[in-house]
């Protein structure tokens, strides 16, 4: 599915990620973890595909297609998902205009028939139900006034209804509480699939209680440093990263 | 060795003074009007055409602007507009004034009993004392040049009491490159209720001027909902000027859409003259290529209690110019005065411009007055993420702004004309996609 190799990526003349190797198959869920500062998150728009990332060498390959000059909406309609740390607040859209066009939109680009309205509206009353999202949110401009698990429900929320191919969710369970980081969690694993990629970008390892990942990677100054099973995770929480810290300086 | 003080006239200005010298006589009106329009012309011989030492016009420079005028319109035309309609789908009332002359035959006056339409012609000769009444200490050249050469337009007057559902248009036409000088006369009554429409077309490619000063009174206890669609041909110049004074416990809600013409100026003057009287006042321009649009706005708060709302913003791509000029006035006795003014910017383009001046006179101590100024791109972060769940570019670019301008749009709190007014943005935004594309 996913297969990054020897990734370079700069920012303003600054090198962030330097050799970036990583394969993830398909239908495998494989957490990100690392110190503040490692290139975790510039990972994730580069692989989105954000305008001022330089990408200086090497390849990201999604089903076996290089992406790395690839615009960002094609990505998305190639079916690459990105779950924001921080998702955007956009007064004047409401949610609900704002999923159709970004559903019809994908389904556009890839040659298929727009949604009719009450397709549309059964496919994001059913995802939204299991995600506690409410009527009442999806009448509001986007992510206006939402509060942190909120916003983040509603990231997963246009997760299920885009059906990405890799999903990648940068610090979701960011600015969470317990409850709010086990409703979003038990949407992401309900929309674990066969066919479906998952990478997860976390600095704490209690996001992967709830999302057990086949995979482990540190990242450390802008390069995978070291891969295991969950249980590295645990060995992390316990030791902290201070073992990797010298490669960040 | 003294030499004479010389006026120095542009060439425009010189063909204005030809122009009046050989209509004056055959301009219509009573012998009252008629002085009025001596005076009229000799307060704008005194100040000439705006220029950028003129503090109100500073963006605007229509000396350098103006370089020639075009020929007055005269009367009637024979032609009927081939036009399209402005705002298909929305039902109202059409009063429609064509190269300055209000044509009754061409016009759609069902739905509105109760309302007494004239010609304005007729209260010229009658020489009613309402005219110029509004407009009489604003000391604007171009207002007066309208007060000198104004042929037509019309009077809507809507009775105490009486409340109009259907929406009134005063659709201005020009059919080819005249110098069209319009008055309208709108009184509203106490009590009284009325949505009021007032659009401008003209054809592309044809360097016409049209020069509209409409006078406007709300009384007591009225509910007013003004629109205006400013859409002219894109090589003209529009001038417009709406003068209105608004009664006890008003409310006066208006609209400015300027999306026309090369050159074009929108000014709003409104005066409380009652306590407890509400306004809010909105505009949304859209600009690209080397349009230039001002809009400037004089709230004058000269009775306690009055409470204003403005939000004006202003898209420009292209190498456009946007000018906004907000003025705030609080008398000396005008107490609890409650008044907020956003402008914000949208900048399309590096090479577009906005020139944002607000000014709050305050001379009463105990008032609350707001005003604030943006100007900026599009937020890379939002359209990122936009971009990021597969909107294509232009797309999220339409999907932003027209966000952006619906917040002033649907301020003016009438559905039907806001729903009007925003597929006209969608339309620009549209047209703007398929150049990119």
């Amino acid at each position: 599915m996913l297969e990054i190799k020897n990734l370079h990526a700069s920012i303003d003349g600054k090198e962030i990620l330097r050799g970036v190797d990583l394969i993830v198959p398909t239908g495998e869920v494989h957490a990100i973890m690392g110190p503040n500062g490692s290139g975790k998150s510039t990972l994730s728009y580069v692989l989105s595909g954000r305008d001022g990332y330089d990408v200086t060498d090497g390849e990201i390959l999604f089903d076996g297609k290089d992406i790395v000059e690839m615009p960002a909406e094609e990505r998305a309609s190639a079916g690459v998902f990105l779950a924001f740390q921080y998702p955007l607040e956009i007064p004047g859209v409401a949610t609900m205009t704002f999923l159709k066009a970004a559903m019809n939109a994908q389904r556009k680009a890839r040659g298929e028939a727009e949604l009719t309205t009450p397709d549309f509206m059964r496919r994001v009353k059913t995802a939204a139900e299991k995600l506690n999202v409410t009527q009442e949110m999806l009448r509001r401009p986007l992510n206006v006034g939402f509060s942190g698990g909120e916003k983040k429900r509603n990231e997963i929320l246009q997760m299920a209804l885009l059906e990405p191919k890799l999903a990648v969710l940068d610090e979701t369970d960011s600015g969470l509480d317990i409850d709010a980081l086990r409703v979003v969690s038990e949407g992401v694993n309900a929309l674990r699939d066969p066919g479906r990629s998952m990478l997860v970008i976390t600095h704490y390892q209690r996001l992967l209680d709830h999302i057990v990942p086949d995979k482990v990677h540190v990242m450390s100054a802008g390069r995978i440093v070291r891969t295991g099973g969950p249980e590295l995770a645990l060995e992390l929480e316990a030791k902290g990263y201070a073992d990797y810290a010298g490669e960040a300086a | 060795m003294n030499a004479e003080p010389r006026i120095l006239r542009t060439q425009a200005e010189e063909t204005l003074a030809l122009e009046f010298a050989a209509a004056r006589t055959q301009l219509p009106g009573s012998p009252a009007i008629a002085a009025a329009r001596e005076n009229a012309f000799a307060a704008f011989q005194k100040q000439g055409l705006p220029h950028r030492r003129t503090e109100a016009w500073r963006y605007t420079d229509l000396r350098a602007l103006l370089r020639t005028v075009p020929p007055l319109a005269i009367g009637p035309t024979a032609e009927t507009s081939t036009l399209a309609d402005p705002l298909p789908g929305l039902d109202r009332a059409r009063l429609v004034v064509v190269d300055g002359s209000f044509r009754p035959e061409l016009s759609d006056l069902a739905g509105i009993d109760g309302v007494t339409i004239r010609p304005l012609v007729d209260l010229l000769q009658e020489g009613d004392a309402r005219i110029g009444l509004q407009v009489a200490s604003l000391n604007d050249a171009m207002v007066s040049l309208n007060s000198a050469l104004m042929l037509g337009g019309v009077a809507i007057e809507v009775p105490a009491g009486v409340r109009i559902e259907r929406a009134i248009e005063i659709a201005h036409v020009t059919t080819s490159a005249v110098a069209s000088h319009v008055r309208n006369l709108v009184t509203v009554g106490d009590d009284a209720s009325v949505r009021i429409l007032e659009t401008h077309v003209g054809p592309a490619g044809s360097a016409y001027q049209a020069n509209i000063v409409t006078e406007a009174t709300a009384g007591h206890r009225a509910k007013v909902v003004w629109a205006k669609l400013q859409s002219e041909g894109d090589a003209s110049v529009h001038l417009g000027t709406l003068a209105v004074t608004i009664g006890t416990e008003t409310a006066f809600d208006h609209l400015t859409l300027m999306i026309g013409a090369a050159i074009s100026r929108s000014q709003t003057f409104v005066t409380y003259s009652g306590e407890n009287a509400r306004a809010g006042l909105f505009g949304a321009t859209m600009l690209r290529g080397k349009q230039h649009a001002d809009i400037a706005l004089s709230v004058d708060h000269a009775v306690p209690n009055g409470a204003s709302r403005e939000l004006f913003k202003a898209v420009m791509d292209g190498r456009s110019e946007g000018v906004f000029q907000g003025r705030i006035i609080v008398r000396p006795d005008a107490q609890k005065t409650d008044g907020r003014m956003m402008t914000q910017g949208l900048l399309l383009s590096e090479d577009a411009s906005f020139f944002v001046k607000p000014e709050l006179e305050i001379f009463a101590d105990d008032v609350q007055c707001a005003h604030g100024a943006t100007s900026g791109e599009i937020d890379e972060d939002i359209l990122f993420y936009l971009l990021s769940r597969g909107l294509p570019r232009a797309e999220a670019e339409t999907l932003l702004v027209t966000a952006f301008l619906a917040e002033a749009i649907e301020g003016l709190g009438d559905e039907a004309i806001g729903e009007a007014f925003e597929q006209i943005s969608r339309n620009w935004l549209a047209a703007r996609g398929q150049e990119a594309a």
